[in-house]
């Protein structure tokens, strides 16, 4: 388009603008980029080379080399593997029931609705909220003592549960209030995706006479697939990163802690506290480099799974076409 | 990832997609011409069967369950410490206010305020704008390494920022600004949610031709993207500086890492209320009233437009 005539002679004038617009683009990029670089690729890059040394909160101009000694360390940390274990536990408990329960919110939102909008924006509430708000009032709801669940618990004639202190009370206190917080946005995500699902295709599965649930199963489910796996990458990567939850729910030390005997301290609340408790950056850069390794695994292993499903879906239609 | 997120988006039909429902939404002519069949009048089956008394019952319940913490806690904050723990616990707010002001004068809630409004005002306009400068590039423009400079920022927006944080902290020791709002504010400054938010908007809304004709004009790419590209970003744009601000607002462990309680943003204070050393669940509830009051006023006035730009969003990404 600014390709002029080659015959005709370019005053330096234009030869300036030519310049320009092919370097246009990369001035459009460049304030992001530059940012970016500096802010969140080069901590990224530099976590790796801060965990190869010694080096101590109280003065983190000064690093020693030590090779792998951090890594060695944490694979023989029982606090690591616990926190690892909690978050694990944390993660599945918490993401499990917030998918679930997204996708029958969604599959409601998606009826013809009277006030939709003031619903969508109702269950969308607390994603308004930060989790050091939102932990400190449910830490009083589940207040052992005087707590509300407790008080409700003792009306249905259920024992005050411990819900601190115990093992198994203390990790679902912490993933009620992630479910909580998430599941809305959830489904928002997946009301989303369920109206870009084609109405031909409900038409064609109620002309082969498939009942309400036959068509969820059979239409919105498989429509959903792609961002079914997208909600359960995000959500696990979200996963792994808990950390104000078990900080807040008690505070202080015991939060640092995640509780009296770590029942429920994530892994993200044990690099917080391996660095800024026990002042052992090094140490600290490995857990997040290590995070990050798992976050890597986990989006690869989602990644095969979906290729591996599409490509088999796509030899069975290859197969029987008639049922495709 | 991205095989996987953007076809959800490729039948959006027109009705669905409700003139009402998503004020501000992307011009959709284009996509009327698709879908010929998909008028709104009376159909049965899928997502448009009308709702019933369970499905009403339920979403209310969700509402309920929803809001309940907000209440409670505007409640709790509204009585003393030895009235919320009473027996039966309270049901409705009651006139102190002996607790705001405590938890304002403990937790320097008042300067947390007005620091966390310059942080996340000035994260979100910085936010908007690189993103949507870049956004409009990675649309519109041709240029080399453009798709792996793209597939290198979507593919970041899986890493937590988390994983950063030792050298950042690092770093602002080095530059002296601990404790400063500039720690807080640059690191959050671009997002790389925030680019690819803005390229999907504009890659469909606004048509090539545009560009085209402007270019035969002999309109510069600046002057192209004041007069054509900036008009058109307007509603995509406001989405992004909400949730940005929404999000900065409550950002939770880099900012309590780099600040410290006397120059706090809100959450900062608030996680100060819940360091155990204020034992009061009263004082603790006001001060996280006053410090979530200001996002759920934004929430009330335009959560239409958040929700709509989460299912934007979520759609293509």
């Amino acid at each position: 388009m600014a390709v002029t005539s080659p015959a005709r002679l370019l005053t330096t004038r234009q030869l300036w603008r030519r310049r320009g617009t092919k370097a246009a683009p990369y001035a459009f990029i460049a304030p992001f980029f530059v940012m970016f670089a500096a802010f969140g690729l080069f901590p990224l890059v530099y976590t790796g080379y801060v965990s190869l040394h010694r080096v101590r909160l109280q003065n983190p101009d000064a690093m020693s080399w030590v090779g792998l000694d951090n890594y060695t360390t944490l694979l023989q940390d029982e606090f690591f593997w616990n926190s690892l274990k909690n978050t694990f536990t944390i993660g599945v408990i918490s993401t499990v029931p917030q998918l679930c329960l997204a996708l029958g919110l969604a599959h409601l939102l998606n009826y013809r609705l009277r006030g939709r909008t003031f619903f969508r924006v109702a269950v969308l509430l607390p994603y308004a909220t930060s989790v050091a708000a939102a932990t400190l009032v449910f830490a009083g709801l589940f207040g052992r003592d005087y707590g509300m669940l407790n008080w409700f618990l003792g009306l249905i004639g259920i024992d005050p549960v411990d819900w601190f202190n115990e093992k198994w009370p203390s990790q679902i206190a912490v993933s009620t209030i992630v479910t909580w917080r998430w599941t809305g946005y959830n489904a928002l995500i997946y009301l989303a995706a369920m109206q870009a699902i084609s109405y031909d295709r409900y038409e064609a599965a109620m002309l082969d006479g498939a009942n309400r649930w036959q068509q969820f199963r059979h239409v919105t489910l498989p429509g959903l697939r792609p961002t079914i796996v997208f909600t359960i990458i995000v959500s696990t990567i979200g996963a792994l990163q808990i950390f104000g939850e078990p900080l807040l729910l008690q505070g202080g030390t015991t939060g640092m802690n995640g509780g009296a005997s770590r029942q429920y301290q994530t892994t993200g609340l044990y690099m917080y506290q391996t660095g800024w408790q026990y002042f052992s950056l090094g140490k600290a850069a490995a857990i997040a480099w290590l995070m990050f390794l798992i976050i890597a695994l986990v989006v690869g292993v989602n990644a095969a799974i979906v290729r591996y499903r599409l490509k088999r879906a796509a030899a069975l239609t290859a197969a029987k076409p008639g049922k495709g | 990832m991205s095989s996987a997120t953007t076809s959800p988006g490729k039948d959006v039909r027109i009705d669905d997609a409700g003139t009402s429902d998503r004020p501000g939404g992307p011009p959709r002519l284009p996509r009327m011409r698709r879908t010929p069949g998909s008028r709104r009048p009376r159909r049965r089956g899928g997502g448009r069967d009308k709702a019933g008394v369970f499905t009403y019952a339920v979403l209310i319940l969700a509402t309920l369950v929803s809001a309940f913490p907000f209440y409670w806690s505007i409640v709790a904050a509204t009585h003393s410490n030895a009235e919320i723990n009473a027996v039966p616990p309270p049901f409705l707010p009651g006139g102190g206010t002996g607790s705001f002001e405590q938890a304002a004068e403990q937790a320097n809630i008042g300067k947390a305020l007005v620091n966390s409004t310059i942080v996340s005002g000035t994260v979100a306009i910085g936010t908007v704008l690189a993103c949507t400068l870049a956004g409009f590039a990675f649309a519109k423009l041709r240029f080399r390494g453009r798709g792996a400079l793209l597939s290198l920022t979507v593919a970041t927006m899986m890493i937590p920022p988390q994983l950063g944080l030792i050298p950042l902290y690092m770093m602002m020791a080095k530059l002296g600004w601990a404790n400063e709002l500039q720690s807080v504010i640059l690191p959050t400054l671009v997002t790389a949610f925030g680019v690819f938010f803005m390229r999907q908007y504009l890659s469909e809304a606004l048509p090539d031709e545009l560009i085209e004709a402007g270019r035969v004009d002999g309109a510069s790419y600046f002057r192209i993207f004041r007069s054509i590209v900036l008009p058109a970003a307007r509603p995509a744009m406001a989405v992004l500086g909400l949730l940005t601000f929404m999000t900065t607002w409550n950002d939770f462990f880099w900012p309590i890492i780099a600040l410290s309680q006397d120059n706090p943003t809100v959450q900062v204070a608030i996680n100060s209320l819940g360091g155990g050393y204020v034992p009061d669940q009263s004082v603790i509830l006001a001060g996280t009233v006053l410090g979530t009051l200001p996002v759920l006023v934004v929430f009330g006035l335009l959560g239409r437009q958040i929700v709509g730009g989460i299912m934007r969003g979520a759609v293509k990404g």
